[in-house]
């Protein structure tokens, strides 16, 4: 942030829940069907339709409300926001206006503000906690899809658009943050801890390339002391990535016109991810009146306090309880923190439940195994390889029968394999085991010293260096399988240097 | 409560209707007399009093979460003026959404 | 033996029962009626639809499309299937005329309006289903103002309803098609909704029985909404027993209406004919004098009389709110139409206007898809909910809503149930009052503040009685019996009562009266 000014930005976010049925109606919910496959009389709008409510969303809802340490209302309503859009199949959605379900709720996120410091030693000095407060979160349902077609694909110079109502009715929450966020690096944390809770609660796949979760930023700037700036609102925000780009452009931008003697208007801007900048949508002239009205299809929701209680009996271990369970059994923070956001926490859990350290489950876990999956294109789930099959890899490394190296190539196979064979079989198949048989590795390396006349004399001359190049030639010999520590010790006591 | 031609269209505008001058016109002395007239309400001293949306106030209406069968494509695109790609056509869409 | 038209319901079931008639001879002689009296022929097709302007001046007009062919086929499996001994529904094979804002899988569903000619919904509502179940056979669908707004059926987009008791009177409305049916004798009992009074009124106006039940007993599921929170279908019939009957079998919950209360009200027919001896009757203060023609007033004051004699009580009761009933009413229904109506857009049904893009379609679809009133109260309604205006409209309207409950409650600890005229005026005549909306509005005077309460109330024929612009006429006159929610077993108890006493024959009689009744 340019000196001088300040930040402010509150998010808007959006998740689709991943009930089986829509909010209103028993259509299914799944992703990718063929279009307007997943419809009937109610989620088309079709006229004397009436809406049922899903009590599948309204316990997820609730749920996940708790979980950002909010309070539930005790009666809450459904109400009409009126407006027209040809992929609002009733042109109203059913959402909720002066109570929501969810209200007072916050989300302590961490925050690193020392990037690329105590990572290697450990130390993590550069993390802070920072509270950003939820103001609500609330129902509401998810709009039909359009197609624009007749020339880019975007609304803009499409001459029709195609409507597909497969999505219209699904189950949408929307959690709105209160404008306590004054980074992109908060805002980025915060969205990505919110993601996690959503995940671990297990209410969304909270996926946001696939739409089931959306972000708008609201940003705005002021010089410290001066009322709140006109803030603008952002959308089209599909990553982490593009939200604290698109807050760091947009306050750059709003300073600029400040500075330059200009005004904020207020709008809604486009994210362009290719070109880096924010772009006007429209501008607001008035506020848009959604003639919002209790929706009389619809009756109150209630929530007694005993029932609440069942529910927040069942919610699971959250994020930061994980990652401080994590860290104490010796996962460096930024490990932990890796393996809660990749969704790896169950496979972390089964792998030193077979015994295996804590510490070396998280090195492989964020190191060798992330990398190689991602080469593969694969995610942890889809690999087939388990948190056993990890377990017993690092016990192959423990008792010597794999080298560091063979291990990586064993775990290579294991994902070939998709997990249908376990480290030991994969070894043996693969002929990847080390050869530690004393008599065997003395035989190779009596061959080698009596091959190198030259070089064991430079060893015996002093230069103990050069033993190296008879490591390399054993394990040329034994194609990579002997054990080093052992190759060393009998080619020292072979030489007698 | 006396409505001006120019809200008339306003109103109009949000309720999506597309009125020629001479309804603008007719209408803005009728809606002036219904609002009069339904203004009434005002006279009745109601601060404290819940508004009423269903008579027997009954709560928690929901259903399981399980799918019953959606009707089928054909059946829901039958009623459709215009389709194409299995989807309801619309000509070019102008305003943003929501 | 008299026609098979001229019989109710509960003797045509009777009938139909002993053998001595067949169902498929049933709905013949009804179909025959409604292309001798409506000028419909719809021999063979499966539907037909009298084409708009088209309208002969002796003719009723009370459907819309009657599905002939369906009908028949119908009435040949239930005859079918009594013959293989089935056990039957009580209404088994008894016709039935269907208001055009239930929707009926492969039949149209038009609500009276441009917007929706030519829709054939994709679903039945759950009232046609459970017609269908019960085997009570639906010979088509009948006209109504559009989208259930109006008074008196001249709001359909395809043509007036006439009053079978004089054929230049308005049948009342909303649901003037299904009245004009079962008064023309072409149906035994029809299907109406009411939101501030479309049964009741029409019911008073065609000399028949007309019940809006409790709100949230009837499935509103399929019933294309126009004001969701007040909006009831129910019965028409020629007999309060009739009504009771057809009421019995559409009084359910229903678990895909969230609205639907899980109270069933008690057994409509296990108390009928227990009397009004003991009963205390309550008269509501504001709903008489100013406003009511002199011979509603007079015909009442006679029901109150005869009411005595039964051995009832007869009481005066206050609403003191119910003044304001009209006034809220005009804020909350049309406040829930605009919202309702919104969906009417040419995207996914019905009516398309094809313009540049798409908003400007939608809005050149609403425009030459509603009519008049249609328009107007869209209008109001997205006034009354606009921001600015919201809390001094709907949001107040909507108290003064609970205040009228409240004055329900207070007037039935003193009164078992409230009469009044059910309309302020008889049938007045075609294009009198078209001009001036509230004029219009007033026709709902006695039957909104129930509508807004929740409360049962019914309408049922007190007598006949002079047209104030036409000396000598004599036209119906309806007394509107409301009951305590839940309690629509009391109202038709009382009526019953009245019924069996007076003898009213529910016949249309006058110069002007609808052909070959007598």
């Amino acid at each position: 942030m340019r000196d001088g000014w300040e930040l402010t930005v509150g998010l808007e976010v959006h998740v689709e829940l991943t009930t089986r049925t829509k909010m209103w109606c028993g259509c299914p919910t799944t992703f990718g069907d063929d279009p307007n496959t997943n419809v009937c009389e109610v989620c088309t709008g079709q006229p004397g339709s009436l809406p049922v409510a899903n009590a599948r969303a309204i316990r997820d809802a609730t749920l996940l409300g708790l979980a950002l340490n909010g309070t539930v209302a005790e009666t809450c309503w459904f109400h009409r926001k009126n407006y027209f859009y040809p992929d609002l199949a009733k042109n109203y959605q059913i959402s909720q206006y002066d109570v929501p379900l969810i209200s007072d709720g916050h989300l302590d996120v961490e925050v690193d503000v020392a990037p690329g410091a105590g990572r290697e030693g450990g130390a993590d000095g550069g993390l802070e906690t920072r509270r950003v407060r939820i103001e609500r979160l609330h129902m509401e349902e998810d709009t039909g899809k359009s197609l624009h077609v007749g020339d880019t694909g975007r609304l803009h110079g499409a001459d029709r658009s195609l409507i597909d109502y497969n999505r219209c009715g699904i189950p949408l929450l929307e959690i709105v943050s209160r404008p306590d966020i004054h980074d992109p690096e908060t805002a980025q944390a915060y969205l990505r801890e919110l993601q996690a809770i959503v995940r671990a609660v297990g209410v969304s796949d909270a996926r946001m390339e696939e739409g089931s979760m959306r972000c708008d930023a609201n940003v705005s700037v002021r010089r410290p002391g001066e009322e709140l700036g006109t803030r603008t609102e952002i959308k089209n925000l599909n990553s982490v990535r593009s939200l604290g780009r698109a807050i760091a452009y947009e306050a750059e931008r709003q300073i600029a016109v400040l500075e330059d003697g200009g005004e904020i208007v207020m709008q809604t801007r486009h994210w362009d991810e290719s070109q880096g900048v924010t772009e006007t949508l429209r501008v607001k002239e008035s506020v848009t009146d959604y003639r919002y009205f209790p929706d009389p299809d619809l009756v109150a929701v209630v929530s007694r306090p005993e029932e609440v209680e069942a529910i927040r009996a069942g919610l699971p271990e959250l994020p930061a309880a994980t990652r401080a369970r994590l860290t104490a059994a010796g996962v460096p923070a930024a490990q932990a923190a890796t393996i809660v956001t990749g969704e790896l926490v169950p496979w972390f859990d089964e792998a030193v439940a077979q015994g295996a350290d804590a510490a070396a489950v998280a090195n492989w876990v964020t190191g060798d195994l992330a990398g190689q999956l991602s080469a593969a294109g694969l995610s942890v789930q889809d690999s087939g390889v388990t948190g056993s099959h990890l377990a017993e890899l690092i016990g192959l490394i423990d008792d010597g029968t794999l080298s560091t190296k063979l291990a990586k190539q064993v775990l290579e196979g294991l994902i070939e394999e998709r997990g249908a064979k376990g480290p030991k079989e994969v070894a043996a198949e693969r002929g990847l085991q080390q050869v530690s048989d004393e008599g065997e590795l003395r035989a190779i390396v009596e061959q080698v010293v009596a091959d190198n006349p030259g070089t064991v004399e430079d060893i015996r001359g002093g230069n103990t260096k050069a033993i190296g190049a008879l490591v390399g030639q054993v394990m040329k010999a034994t194609r990579g399988q002997a054990d080093p520590r052992k190759t060393n010790e009998l080619l020292r006591e072979t030489i007698g240097a | 409560m006396s409505l001006s031609p120019d809200e008339v269209r306003h109103v109009a505008r949000l309720a999506r209707l597309a009125l020629t001058d001479e309804e603008v016109t007719d209408l803005a002395p009728q809606l002036s007399a219904i609002l009069g007239y339904a203004e009434q309400v005002s006279e009745v001293a109601a601060d404290d009093v819940t508004p009423t949306v269903h008579p027997l106030a009954p709560s928690d209406v929901t259903r399981p979460d399980e799918p019953r069968p959606s009707l089928s494509r054909d059946d829901v695109l039958a009623g459709a003026p215009q389709v194409e790609q299995d989807r309801f056509a619309v000509p070019r869409i102008v305003a943003e959404e929501g | 033996m008299a026609a098979l038209t001229a019989l109710t319901a509960t003797e045509l079931s009777e009938r139909l029962g002993r053998g001595e008639v067949s169902a498929r001879e049933v709905v013949d002689a009804h179909l025959d009626r409604i292309a001798a009296t409506d000028g419909v022929v719809a021999d063979g097709a499966v539907w037909a639809t009298k084409p708009a302007g088209d309208l002969g001046d002796d003719e009723v007009h009370a459907f819309l499309h009657v599905t002939a062919g369906a009908a028949r086929a119908h009435a040949d499996d239930i005859d079918a299937r009594r013959a293989a001994g089935e056990q039957l529904g009580a209404l088994a094979g008894v016709p039935l005329a269907l208001k055009d804002i239930l929707t009926t899988r492969g039949a149209p569903t038009t609500c009276g309006s441009r917007m929706l000619e030519g829709w054939v919904p994709p679903y039945d509502a759950t009232v046609t289903e459970l017609l269908r179940d019960a085997d009570v056979v639906v010979l088509g669908k009948t006209n109504m103002d559009e989208f259930a707004m109006g008074s008196s059926t001249e709001n359909s987009a395809f043509g007036d309803t006439r009053n079978p008791w004089d054929l230049d009177r308005v049948p009342g409305g909303s649901s003037g098609g299904s009245a004009a049916a079962v008064a023309a004798l072409q149906a035994p009992l029809s299907i109406g909704t009411d939101t501030g009074g479309s049964i009741r009124q029409p019911a008073a106006l065609t000399g028949l029985v007309g019940v809006k039940p409790t709100y949230g007993t009837v499935s509103r599921r399929g019933l294309v909404a126009f004001a969701s929170s007040l909006d009831q279908a129910g019965p028409f019939a020629r007999t309060v027993e009739d009504a009771a009957q057809l009421l019995a079998l559409i009084q359910r919950h229903d678990p895909r209406d969230s609205t639907s209360v899980p109270d069933t009200p008690p057994d409509l027919l296990a108390h009928l004919r227990d009397g009004v001896d003991g009963l205390r009757i309550g008269v509501v203060t504001e709903l008489q004098g100013e406003g009511y023609e002199p011979g509603v007033e007079a015909t009442f004051r006679a029901t109150l009389e005869r009411f005595e004699r039964l051995g009832a009580t007869i009481v005066e009761v206050s609403l003191p709110h119910a003044p304001y009933g009209l006034p809220a009413y005009y804020l909350i229904a049309p406040s829930e139409c605009s919202s309702n109506l919104a969906r009417f857009d040419g995207v996914r049904y019905g009516l398309r206007v094809d313009a540049p893009t798409a908003e400007e379609m939608n809005a050149a679809t609403r425009a030459a898809g509603f009519g008049p009133e249609v328009k107007r109260r869209i209008m109001i309604g997205t006034h009354a909910l606009s921001s600015g205006y919201y809390d001094a409209y709907y949001l107040q309207a909507s108290k003064v809503r609970t205040l009228i409950a409240r004055d329900f409650r207070a007037a039935f600890e003193q009164a078992d149930v409230l009469v009044s005229p059910t309309s302020p005026s008889v049938a007045f005549g075609l294009g009198t009052k078209t001009a001036d909306p509230i004029a219009m509005y007033l026709n709902d005077v006695a039957t909104v503040p129930a509508s807004l309460a929740g409360t049962p109330a019914l309408s049922l024929p007190a007598g006949l009685a002079e047209a104030p612009d036409a000396p000598g006429t004599a036209l119906p006159v309806g007394l509107q019996v409301m009951a305590p929610l839940l309690r629509d077993d009391l109202m038709f108890r009382v009526a019953w009562a009245f019924e069996q006493d007076r003898g009213f024959a529910a016949i249309p009689t006058g110069p002007r009266a609808v052909e070959g009744v007598a």
